[in-house]
């Protein structure tokens, strides 16, 4: 049985971009055609909500349900924004660009359909600098779309109208978060903002605005031409959909592969990662993301999916897994992380700001040999800390928290030869 | 009464030297840069919200961002110069002090750190006789770290200008800079 792959049909083994003529011929627009001025915005979303889509940039929110909070009726006549969040920065995930650089129409098709669903009239595509070749090729697809009667004003003929606008970032991890990316996208330095007001309500310029990930949004245009039930019997647990899953570290063939959600993390690791580099045996390893809790060896068995991993202690994340080896350092792993969210803090609040320094400082500490035994204490008191929700602005530093509190959890006794041994162990004849 | 007016006579001189140095500030930036910066502020609801692309236009002319430049940005854009200094130095793709004519961005991010990259960069440092965040003597290179460029299935990675350079040996950064004079040595 051919397994159903929607998102990387047109994705070639060269890797070589759909055009507008190779993605109409594959069956490309037929979502936009069947949808525009054929079914009610809100006929999309009830078919958005009854699928079970869940936001594939980590959190897992239900789509259906966040758009819903859009007010609809729109007395004022003012703009509504929708935003594909494109700033893929997250360590360990890389398929975000391969959606972009493989099948950029995919995005813009999925686009339209979400800002029509929520009658947004501008919609923003928010890359990151670095994405060159993503940059170039959406921006062609958006002027082939223009030409084709696909964007701008009264799309098909209908009275439905939309311009998309690609923005290029100027930097920084935190402009993914997504009230972050409104402070970007409006000229501003891109500090979080509080919730409440949330962006559905007033966001980009205080109007209503989506922001959804680029692998969201590419799903969108095939729920709705292909229904409901459809994308929910593509997944093999009880979350709909396939999955950009990804693997990245020590391991024969890293890469990135759409897979049914729920795939075991087994199978992702051994049947498509090729399991461990020759030499190299698994120790544990983050399931989507740098800001994910490890798992270890006796998680392997786990379907991966949002609920499955959550309740294992961890998060899916992006669904990007990134592998520690027993010949890498975990000190020296969760410094790497710690040191990144450090440097990534917007600044805004105190817990961030001068917490992650702090940590990383420790962490430092331990791995070049000069750790103390209450190092571990403070670092627990930090976890407890800056870990809890609520006691910072955003999301960023508990996020950081999350391989730290797990790696001190399944490693600490390694965390406690770097103390007792006043050195690292992986150091001397390892790697790290 | 009348001991006031000499203070405000000094007063309308001071404001009537600072109009005239501010209208020459527009005198700084090029009809190009003016009319890019322009075309972006016709899109947003006011001056100030085309801050970061009138930041990336003139970098995109002058390679930086100087501190005559951003003083003019801020002009035009009808905001403060500390204002707008604050949105330049939170990017770190915004440049406010001048950088060689390729950016090398390297990955130090957690699937290039597993795969070797702090090694990858004293092989750089040493190739090119630069740190992190300096740019070689004969104005070539800018070495600067980078976060995860989504690209870690072929860790490590870096970008060379706007080329992105997969599966990065120490061999390939010895042949890619290998003509460089360096300093290194």
């Amino acid at each position: 049985m051919s397994l159903d792959r929607p998102l990387t049909r047109n994705v070639r083994p060269d890797r070589s971009p759909t055009d507008l003529a190779a993605y109409e011929a594959n069956g490309g627009y037929r979502g936009l055609h069947g949808a525009i001025g054929k079914l009610t915005p809100s006929d999309c979303l009830q078919i958005l909500k009854n699928s079970n889509l869940r936001g594939r940039g980590g959190a897992g929110f239900p789509t259906g349900m966040k758009w819903s909070f859009v007010p609809m009726d729109n007395p004022s006549g003012g703009h509504k924004y929708l935003i594909c969040n494109a700033d893929e920065m997250e360590p360990g995930t890389f398929k975000d660009r391969l959606l972009m650089e493989c099948d950029p129409h995919q995005l813009i098709e999925g686009m339209i359909l979400s800002a029509y669903t929520i009658q947004a009239d501008v919609a923003y595509i928010f890359i990151r600098a670095e994405y060159i070749k993503a940059t170039q090729l959406l921006r062609e697809a958006i002027a082939a779309c223009h030409d084709k009667g696909y964007l701008g004003k009264n799309i098909l003929g209908t009275d439905y109208s939309l311009e998309m606008h690609v923005h290029v970032s100027a930097g920084r991890y935190i402009c993914g978060e997504e009230t972050a990316l409104i402070s970007a996208l409006e000229g501003k330095r891109a500090n979080p903002r509080a919730k409440p007001p949330f962006p559905q309500v007033s966001g980009l310029w205080g109007r209503p605005t989506i922001v959804n990930n680029v692998e969201t949004l590419c799903n969108v245009h095939h729920i709705i031409e292909r229904g409901a039930d459809w994308f929910q019997s593509l997944g093999l647990t009880a979350d709909a959909g396939t999955k950009m899953y990804g693997v990245s570290g020590r391991v024969k063939n890293p890469g990135c592969w759409e897979l049914p959600i729920g795939t075991p993390v087994r199978e992702i690791l051994e049947d498509y990662a090729g399991g461990m580099e020759d030499g190299y045996q698994l120790r544990g390893f983050l399931p989507g993301g740098g800001s994910t809790d490890f798992l270890t060896t006796e998680h392997l068995d786990l379907a991966m999916d949002y609920d499955t991993i959550g309740k294992a202690g961890s998060r899916m994340g992006t669904g990007t897994m990134i592998i520690l080896d027993d010949k890498t350092c975990p000190v020296g792993f969760v410094k790497n992380l710690v040191e990144f969210f450090a440097r990534e803090s917007c600044g805004f609040c105190t817990p961030c700001r001068d917490g992650l320094p702090w940590c990383a400082q420790v962490l430092d500490d331990i791995e070049q040999g000069r750790g103390l035994q209450e190092d571990m204490d403070t670092l627990a008191r930090q976890v407890e800390f800056i870990g809890a929700m609520g006691n910072t602005h955003c999301a960023l530093a508990p996020g950081a928290m999350e391989p730290l509190a797990s790696g001190m959890k399944y490693f600490r006794e390694d965390f406690q030869r770097h103390i007792d041994g006043a050195g690292c162990p992986w150091c001397d004849g390892g790697i790290h | 009464m009348s001991d006031l007016i000499p203070i405000v006579s000094v007063a309308e001189a001071a404001l009537s030297e600072e109009k005239a140095a501010l209208s020459g500030l527009n005198a700084v930036l090029s009809e190009a840069e003016l009319t890019a910066i322009d075309r972006e502020i016709s899109h947003v609801p006011y001056r100030s919200a085309a801050a970061i692309d009138a930041l990336k236009i003139v970098q995109s002319h002058r390679g930086w961002v100087s501190d005559e430049n951003l003083r003019a940005i801020a002009h035009h854009l009808e905001m403060s110069a500390a204002e707008l200094e604050g949105i330049a130095t939170f990017y770190n793709l915004i440049f406010r002090r001048p950088v060689g004519n390729k950016v090398i961005l390297l990955c130090n991010s957690i699937s290039c750190w597993i795969k070797g990259c702090d090694n990858l960069q004293k092989k750089v440092s040493e190739q090119l006789g630069v740190d992190l965040g300096q740019t070689t003597p004969d104005n070539r290179y800018t070495l600067l770290p980078v976060t995860c460029l989504g690209a870690c299935d072929k860790a490590p990675v870096m970008m060379v200008g706007d080329d992105l350079h997969e599966d990065v040996t120490e061999q390939a950064v010895q042949t890619l800079f290998g003509d460089h004079g360096g300093g290194g040595e």
